[in-house]
């Protein structure tokens, strides 16, 4: 009897997606998405790095080593990707004053941060054989390299504050401030010096290279998508646990 | 009984305490104008002192050098008031808080911007730069350092109270800078090259106009929390 009143309340009233808000809910939701976005994140990756590594021909001009690109180029789309998403959970966090948006953009960070890096260093390996240098001044591994400083800045703010919530606000203005900034900081960069290729993939242009290859990378972000959603839920879990120890829902007894 | 005032009142009056406090302690004004001397003047003894090879650095070399000078004040910023109980009381007071931050920035460049724009062009003429250089220079810090003092002010309010200010500061507030500092040396250089500067100073422009919009109104979002 009970069952059915819910039911047909469920019908009849429109569905409420803020209460996903509640980190009550959240968690066992989280719960339930994690193993099968790190499934999905496996095979896609998996069959990516196939595609990248076997399938792809080899470039006229690059030869083999070119293939860092399966991994670099959406490495770096997520770098700036997650960092904008940061911002817009921060952002939400201030206007909703919703716990959970601050817990988000929090777990967002070192993932972006990663990918950051993975950008940079797979860029560096992949410089090396083609301009000859580990290391070249160009205008956007200099941003990708400004976007890791903001990353460790947001991160330093949030380990300098005691107090969670503080600390969560701060952090929320700081990310916002950069948001604002990255794209000042890459055109100032690009205006500063551009050494770089012409970007090869845009969603104006038909892209300038082998079917084979666009495919290789959009399954390589697909895969790296998945798996951020699901190291994020993940941290986002650890972080409820941390500061929701004592509520009610954890509770053995 | 205390007279009412107009905002425009209490705007000069924050101006004027801010910089009558400052010059009761001058010594920390002082220091940050030595600062960037001394830490200008290092540069060509790490590198030798062949005229040409210090012309082309120079931009660069005043510009970071400017730079950091900013940044070591930026800590006071609020910080004294904020110790004292005189910040609770601007923020509890009935006019706009973001243009009582703006007051306080400006106070803050007029003590630690200024005197560095003032004697650049000195420092400018012991790296071989010539006339058109150093009012470029001239000019673009002046822009440049005011935008620097607008931006710190975030990094300043949001490190408001919490140990170890300084060096996160630094993390923070870097690169936040970057755009100023590319477009405020790449006025210098390409004067330097024989080309306009203008390009360089009109985006410098822009940036201190946003910089002017956003970054009180960031600043005062920032102390509002860490009052809380």
């Amino acid at each position: 009897m009970k069952n059915i009143d819910i039911k047909s309340n469920m019908q009849t009233s429109k569905f409420n997606w803020l209460q996903y808000a509640s980190p009550k809910i959240f968690y066992p939701l989280a719960g339930k998405l994690i193993p099968w976005c790190l499934a999905g994140a496996a095979i896609l990756i998996a069959y990516g790095l196939y595609l990248g590594l076997f399938v792809a021909p080899t470039d006229f001009q690059q030869g083999e080593g070119y293939r860092i690109i399966f991994v670099h180029v959406p490495a770096a789309w997520f770098s700036m990707f997650l960092y904008l998403l940061m911002a817009l959970y921060a952002g939400l966090g201030i206007v909703l004053n919703a716990r959970l948006s601050y817990m988000m953009a929090t777990a967002i960070a070192p993932t972006g941060a990663m990918f950051t890096l993975v950008a940079l260093v797979t860029g560096s390996l992949w410089g090396k054989p083609m301009w000859g240098a580990w290391w070249v001044w160009d205008a956007r591994l200099t941003s990708e390299l400004i976007l890791l400083f903001l990353y460790i800045g947001y991160f330093s703010l949030q380990a300098a504050i005691d107090d969670k919530s503080r600390a969560d606000k701060a952090s929320a203005v700081l990310a916002l401030v950069g948001a604002i900034n990255v794209p000042i900081i890459y055109f100032s960069v690009k205006w500063w010096n551009t050494l770089h290729q012409g970007a090869s993939v845009s969603l104006m242009n038909a892209p300038a290279m082998a079917a084979v290859m666009l495919k290789g990378m959009l399954v390589m972000a697909i895969g790296f998508w998945l798996y951020s959603i699901a190291v994020i839920l993940i941290r986002v879990r650890c972080e409820i646990l941390e500061r929701d120890s004592k509520a009610a829902m954890f509770r053995q007894d | 009984m205390y007279k009412e005032l107009g905002t425009f009142s209490v705007l000069y009056c924050v101006l004027a305490r801010d910089i009558r406090v400052a010059l009761r302690r001058q010594s920390d004004v002082a220091a940050v104008f030595f600062f960037f001397i001394i830490a200008a003047s290092l540069f060509p003894l790490g590198s030798g002192a062949d005229p040409k090879l210090l012309k082309a650095m120079a931009p660069s070399v005043l510009w970071v050098t400017a730079l950091l000078s900013c940044m070591l004040s930026l800590s006071r910023m609020y910080a004294s008031d904020h110790a004292d109980g005189t910040l609770e009381q601007i923020m509890l007071s009935n006019q706009p808080t973001v243009l009582i931050v703006l007051m306080k920035i400006l106070a803050h460049w007029l003590l630690s911007g200024l005197p560095l724009v003032l004697v650049a062009p000195l420092i400018g003429v012991q790296f071989n730069l010539s006339g058109a250089e150093l009012q470029t220079l001239a000019l673009s810090l002046l822009m440049g350092t005011l935008a620097l003092s607008l931006i710190g002010s975030i990094g300043a309010a949001l490190t408001l109270g919490i140990r170890g200010t300084g060096v996160l500061i630094a993390i923070l507030v870097l690169p936040l800078y970057i755009p100023v500092l590319v477009f405020g040396a790449g006025a210098v250089n390409a004067v330097s090259i024989g080309m306009s500067a203008n390009g360089a100073l009109s985006l410098l422009g822009a940036v201190l106009a946003m910089a002017l919009v956003f970054s009180p109104l960031a600043s005062a979002a920032a102390l509002r929390i860490a009052l809380e």
